[in-house]
């Protein structure tokens, strides 16, 4: 996995505001010149592409605050820009602002590309793009990420610019302002309409049946004239994973996600269709409930943690699409990730000791578990079981429905099963999912040096010094953490023949980072 | 004839307090749920703050008994309300999908009726030979089998061969002879499904009433079997027919839902799965009625049909 450009300037000692400057830089001179992606063909125009995904309800929302789903995230990508998108290096490329900057960390300066345009025809200002980011903040807000834009204290124009102010500095604010939900929408007397459809992005909407179909056509005056090779989009909901392998296999559509482990050998033969297998940061869990007995003992955690066959679950419930985790939840596709850390391995001896050391003989524990928490979650769980017994653990798999997990079982019992995207940015995992007090601290878990290291490292401004506090907080993570984390899942998907993809692919999301609307091609 | 209009009045009134009842009921199974609109929408995102907030913005802090009653008022005056997920007008939500499911439904019908009554004519008239066994069991086969089972045999028959398409993409402005192809796989799994219960249904009735005196009276003038079944068995076994016929309509509007996802069909029954895991309330309401209407308007026109086709009902003394 590269790493991000970022660093890479950074530690040629350029100083933090040529740094910024340079990343613009790089993503402006990629948007100039097309073929310094170093792809096999040159792109065409035209064509539909129809995508069949395995998500979207008859509920989903035009709120930007509420998508939550890979449906309404594509769909999204496909009508939307954002004020910096991540590139398919995982370096961050200049869309609705054109270059960003700050001189403390504290403020920063985004100056708003003129010239573009919404679909309706109005013309961008700052003012929409002041709306559309505080539509995720104040009190009455109900967008998912207002725990990730609470730092932000005030939102400004100054002519061309906005400016953003923080409670305190943060080196990676412009990474937090790639996060999907942040859709720049037209604004009307200083407010987004979260109903409206109405974007800037590469397609404009021509219908849409929520749970069924969206159609999008081609927006002719799109600014960017190496992106939108498609003259039509079609994003389908197809819930079934028979019914999706088999539209892909009829030519129904081009492009399917979640594709069944079993049925990637039987596609492949077919020579219809090609596997892409991504590696990023997404990963399966177990928490556990760091205040609760037994977990309240970190011995107890560590002879969980080795009595279980890592390997062997990236095989099974991966069926090899997928890297085995040391508890880590940075993962590979992060700038900082901690490769060189000591691997656990299934020990079932070294388990009995840790649990030795805890003054147990043996262990009884439930491991809650329901599909809903990632594909083969239960499957995931009786194989834990089953490696546990060896090292005198009795884990009881407890089988829930799907239905009302996240609002039943998740948080509220002691030991479950559960999942995360992964987050391009190691602050915003850590501080999402491990910092004592946030919502989504799911293992309860409070480490007083991971959270003195956790504020340090969010402000600090050298690159090596930031790197040892990360190095450290994902060991605090893995060996005192409270948090299973047996793998990473690959992003996997199958193109159809017909559709040409980039070379590289983005790890950061699924779906080339719902970008595959404007990214890909036909062949 | 007063018979018939007394009996139609009286049932449509019994069948507005039944779905009243039913309204009742569904909205007490739904609080019974765990979890409620606002952690359902924001799912693993909830925090105790947007899950306020978003409750606040829905509503949905008002008491149960307020909230059932603001909802019904505005049924009753024709106004459905909005989907409380995604804020669109459930009128809109459920139009499109009420037409698909109907067509599919009257689709299948199409399909079926005739298929059963000639299939179940034909097995009472030749009872017992070859021809009686095999309409049996090809037709027992095809309803023990589950509905995705079928509709996948189909599919790698039909679909994957490339004469019929694996998913239905329809739209509102599909036109009747695309709609017609593009539905044909479903309409034919459930066509597969149904058929069985009409079959056995007229066969046994017919048979039932082949052992009567005034069949054997018919067969004594030396009648031809076919006219004896069509003549004077069938108009007496209709009204058990007409029953199992109305009860086969009503289970192809409502119970769909996994031929729905298998073929990808957007009919109601995904909505209803959609709303009642997302427990927006308003459109379960809706849907559910839908559903209770159609079952109580069938039986209605079930019953109606066999007393018009039983002259001892039709003139009782």
């Amino acid at each position: 996995m590269t790493r991000y450009n970022l660093p890479a300037l950074a530690r040629s000692g350029v100083s933090r505001r040529g740094v910024l400057q340079g990343a613009a830089a790089v993503g402006a001179a990629g948007l100039i010149l097309p073929g310094t992606m170093s792809r096999a063909r040159a792109q065409t125009r035209g064509g539909t592409f129809r995508i069949g995904l395995g998500h979207g309800s008859t509920g989903d929302s035009y709120d930007p605050g509420l998508w939550d789903n890979l449906y309404a995230q594509t769909f999204a990508a496909a009508r939307h820009n954002q004020l910096i998108e991540v590139g398919a290096d995982g370096n961050l490329v200049p869309e609705v602002a054109e270059s960003w900057d700050s001189d403390d960390g504290i403020t920063w300066v985004f100056r708003i590309r003129e010239g573009l345009t919404f679909h309706s025809g109005r013309d961008v200002t700052v003012e929409d793009v002041i709306a559309s980011i505080n539509h995720h903040r104040g009190d009455d807000s109900t967008s998912a990420v207002k725990t990730l834009l609470e730092p932000i204290t005030d939102v400004t124009a100054d002519g061309q610019n906005v400016v953003v102010t923080l409670n305190a500095a943060n080196a990676d604010l412009p990474y937090l302002m790639t996060d999907y939900h942040i859709a720049i929408m037209p604004a009307v007397d200083g407010r987004i309409d979260p109903n409206s459809t109405d974007g800037l992005g590469g397609y404009i909407v021509e219908s849409y049946e929520p749970g069924v179909q969206a159609t999008l056509t081609r927006n002719p005056d799109y600014w960017k004239e190496d992106r939108a090779w498609f003259d039509r989009i079609e994003i389908l909901s197809i819930l079934d994973p028979a019914a999706r392998l088999n539209a892909l296999i009829t030519g129904e559509v081009h492009l399917i996600d979640q594709v069944d482990p079993a049925t990637i050998g039987m596609l492949e033969g077919r020579g219809v269709a090609r596997i892409l297998s991504i590696p990023g940061n997404a990963h399966y869990v177990f928490p556990m409930d760091s205040r609760a007995a037994p977990f309240d003992d970190n011995n107890v955690r560590l002879a969980l943690k080795y009595a279980l066959d890592r390997e062997a679950m990236v095989d099974v419930i991966l069926g090899g699409h997928g890297a085995v985790s040391n508890d880590n939840p940075i993962g590979p596709a992060n700038r900082f990730f901690h490769a060189e850390m000591e691997a656990k391995t299934y020990d079932p001896d070294r388990a009995r000791y840790y649990l030795q050391q805890a003054g147990l003989e043996s262990l009884d524990v439930t491991l809650a578990a329901a599909d809903a928490a990632f594909s083969g979650a239960v499957d995931a769980a009786s194989m834990f079981s089953e490696n546990a017994r060896a090292a005198g653990i009795n884990i009881t798999v407890d089988r829930v429905p799907n239905d009302g997990y996240w609002d039943n079982v998740w948080m509220k019992v002691p030991f479950c099963a559960s999942y995360w995207g992964g987050r391009a940015v190691e602050d915003h995992m850590f501080t999402t999912g491990y910092a004592s007090g946030s919502a989504w601290n799911d293992s309860f878990w409070e480490n007083e040096r991971f959270n003195e290291l956790l504020v340090a490292a969010r402000s600090e401004i050298d690159e090596d010094l930031r790197r040892e506090m990360y190095y450290e907080m994902q060991e605090i993570v893995s060996f005192e953490g409270s948090v299973i984390i047996p793998m990473n899942n690959n992003y996997v998907m199958a193109v159809a023949n017909e559709v040409a993809t980039p070379e590289r692919i983005s790890a950061n999301w699924n779906l080339d980072g719902f970008r595959c609307v404007e990214r890909w091609w036909m062949a | 004839m007063s018979t018939v209009i007394r009996m139609i009045v009286t049932r449509i009134a019994l069948g507005v307090g039944l779905l009243f009842i039913v309204s009742l009921v569904i909205f007490w199974a739904t609080e019974l749920l765990p979890g409620d609109l606002a952690t359902q929408l924001l799912g693993q995102a909830a925090t105790p703050e947007t899950v306020a907030a978003l409750r606040a913005q829905l509503g949905l802090n008002d008491p149960a008994p307020v909230r059932y009653w603001a909802w019904l008022t505005g049924a009753l005056t024709g106004d459905f309300g909005v989907s409380l997920a995604n804020n669109r007008p459930i009128a809109e939500l459920i139009g499109a999908r009420l037409g698909n499911t109907v067509f599919l439904a009257l689709y299948a019908a199409a399909m079926s009726v005739p298929i059963a009554l000639t299939l179940g004519i034909l097995s009472a008239l030749w009872r017992n030979s070859p021809f009686d066994r095999v309409a049996n069991a090809g037709a027992l086969s095809a309803i023990s089998f589950p509905e995705f089972f079928v509709a996948y045999i189909l599919v790698l028959w039909l679909a994957q061969t490339g004469i019929f398409p694996s998913m239905v993409r329809i739209t509102p402005s599909t036109d009747f002879g695309d709609r017609v192809y593009m539905t044909f796989l479903p309409a034919l799994t459930l066509t597969l499904v149904v058929t069985a219960h009409m079959m056995r249904m007229t066969r046994a009735a017919i048979i039932n009433l082949m052992a009567s005196p005034y069949i054997e009276m018919a067969r004594l003038k030396g009648l031809s079997p076919l006219r004896i079944v069509l003549r004077h068995a069938l108009p007496n076994a209709l009204a058990p027919i007409i029953n199992v016929i109305a009860l086969n309509l009503a289970y192809l509007i409502t119970g769909v839902v996994v031929v729905e996802v298998v073929f990808v069909y957007p009919g109601l029954g995904q909505l209803m799965v959609d709303a009642v895991s997302n427990r927006d309330i308003a459109v379960v309401q809706a849907v559910a009625l839908i559903f209770a209407a159609a079952y109580v308007g069938l039986n209605l026109i079930a019953d109606v049909l066999s007393t018009i086709t039983n002259p001892r009902l039709m003139h009782r003394r």
